[in-house]
């Protein structure tokens, strides 16, 4: 039982994930450590403060991300990494077709997580980067009832800035997580395939409760 | 290449600590035995995934048609507290089995951090019921034997679904005989207490993850894939004892990145101070 209680964990911590980079208007990027300390502080406000975002309203979720988070997510990157080899192969249309529902997919499991969110905090730990490098890991966790939950974020210099490309919760990659899964769905039905299939899943989860 | 290291650091301990080098080859040799189905790092692992898949379609139809409904039932009619107390103290037998798990490992400070969890609760908090360690500081840090293996270098190895029990690895196998001797079943003597304990354990997981399971379902493509990868990389994957700095926002200067970070344990009046601390010695922080 021990991987449905850290899947459990896992929407739980996804959620804050969201929360988590949802107020990064004041963040700076300059540096990768305290980008992530700027936007843990300013979420644990934001998700507090905000009745809507507790309830999941989605709508007003995806709002957030695309106006906030992601500014200091490399997407394009996170979501070639998540199709590994078969990137290369996608046409521009079907990359930036993959890129949108793999987003919506993401953000879809954070809105309904974020429900979850009540007392938690946010602790960060120490930094091991050296300020020449230009790929690194911040490593946080959210502490609350239960076990702590690993918050990391692998994030690349890109020019001046720091941009997220990678989160990994509870040991667990989010590109990593989704390769097999993808690879899969491309083996077995082409790149349209994939990208149908997750509009589907989209489009499913989206019809019922998400519009309220 | 690096699995055989491990493995053979693993190797080294066990000949440290029975003093004989004999075992070292004979390690060695089951070492090669294993290399099959053991593999080597980051490698995707599920040779027996037909069959694996065979058992996860019969777990998910007992799921939906046993445990699911008895959760769901459970989650409605018994009241929250109740229910919370129920995982408190389930909870706390885990702390004790952390405990130990956390000592084999070598990673006393926090060993003695859980030891103190399940003596504060077991004690003030009513046999368990009561979580007040959490509220005292003192944050949860849940270790079973698998992680200990891995923890000495043992990689998870290949994915194996068993029926009832569900998704596991070798390792995470050979660990289960050892960890069930630690389960609630291990409270009571009696044969039908122990069915009745390990049931009600059983459902108060799954009630626990009535929601996100629903969440999941819309979020795996395929969820044999989903689940099995998710198993992998959780269980293959380490933690540490770093020490934490908690984070929290100084009252009116969301903006400031210095903002107050203060000890878990003292969230009220050191939230305004816009200082960071870096946690006192038994606080939970200290030893994660």
């Amino acid at each position: 039982m021990t991987l449905l209680t850290s899947l459990r964990r896992l929407l739980t911590v996804a959620t804050l994930g969201l929360g988590l980079v949802h107020a990064a208007h004041a963040a700076d990027g300059s540096a990768p450590d305290l980008l992530i300390r700027q936007l843990s502080v300013e979420t644990i406000e934001a998700v507090k403060a905000d009745k809507d975002i507790q309830a999941g309203n989605v709508n007003k979720i995806i709002a957030l991300v695309d106006a906030k988070v992601m500014p200091h997510v490399n997407f394009q990157r996170m979501t070639a990494s998540a199709v590994g080899r078969f990137w290369r192969q996608a046409t521009p249309d079907q990359q930036a077709k993959l890129q949108a529902e793999f987003k919506t997919l993401l953000v879809r499991t954070y809105s309904g997580a974020l429900t979850q969110v009540k007392d938690q905090q946010i602790g960060l730990k120490p930094f091991r980067g050296q300020p020449t490098d230009t790929d690194v890991v911040v490593r946080t966790e959210i502490r609350g009832k239960g076990d702590a939950i690993q918050l990391d974020y692998r994030l690349e210099k890109s020019g001046a800035v720091w941009k997220i490309y990678d989160v990994n919760v509870l040991g667990i990659w989010l590109a990593d997580q989704y390769r097999n899964s993808f690879a899969q769905e491309i083996g077995a039905n082409g790149i349209d395939g994939l990208i149908k299939s997750l509009a589907e899943k989209n489009a499913k989860a989206g019809a019922p409760a998400a519009k309220s | 290449m690096s699995q055989l290291i491990r493995w053979f650091a693993l190797l080294l301990l066990v000949t440290s600590l029975v003093g004989c080098q004999t075992v070292k080859g004979v390690g060695t040799r089951i070492d090669k035995a294993l290399d099959k189905v053991m593999g080597s790092k980051g490698q995707r692992l599920d040779p027996w995934e037909e069959w694996n898949r065979k058992v996860f379609a019969f777990n998910e139809k007992l799921d939906a048609n046993v445990l699911k409904p008895v959760a769901t039932a459970y989650s409605e009619i018994v009241p929250s507290p109740i229910r919370t107390g129920i995982d408190n103290f389930f909870g706390n037998i885990g702390d004790a089995w952390s405990t130990v798990n956390l000592m084999l490992q070598g990673r006393f400070k926090a060993g003695v951090e859980q030891g103190m969890r399940f003596a504060v609760n077991s004690t003030l908090g009513l046999a368990g019921v009561l979580d007040i360690a959490t509220e005292a500081g003192l944050e949860k840090n849940s270790q079973d034997f698998g992680k200990t293996l891995g923890h000495w270098g043992m990689g998870t190895g290949a994915y194996i679904v068993w029926p009832l029990f569900g998704p596991s690895s070798v390792r995470d196998s050979l660990a289960l005989p050892v960890d069930w001797q630690a389960s609630p079943g291990v409270v009571f003597d009696d044969g039908s207490k122990k069915v009745a304990i390990t049931t009600l354990s059983l459902v108060n997981t799954r009630a626990n993850f009535l929601r996100a399971g629903t969440m999941l379902e819309g979020i795996a493509l395929d969820k044999y894939t989903f689940y099995r990868d998710a198993y992998l990389q959780r269980r293959g994957s380490f933690d540490d004892d770093d020490e934490v700095e908690v984070l929290v926002p100084a009252n009116g200067a969301a903006s400031a990145p210095e903002a107050a970070a203060s000890a878990a344990s003292a969230p009220g009046p050191a939230a305004s101070e816009p200082t960071v601390k870096k946690p006192a010695e038994p606080a939970s922080a200290a030893s994660r």
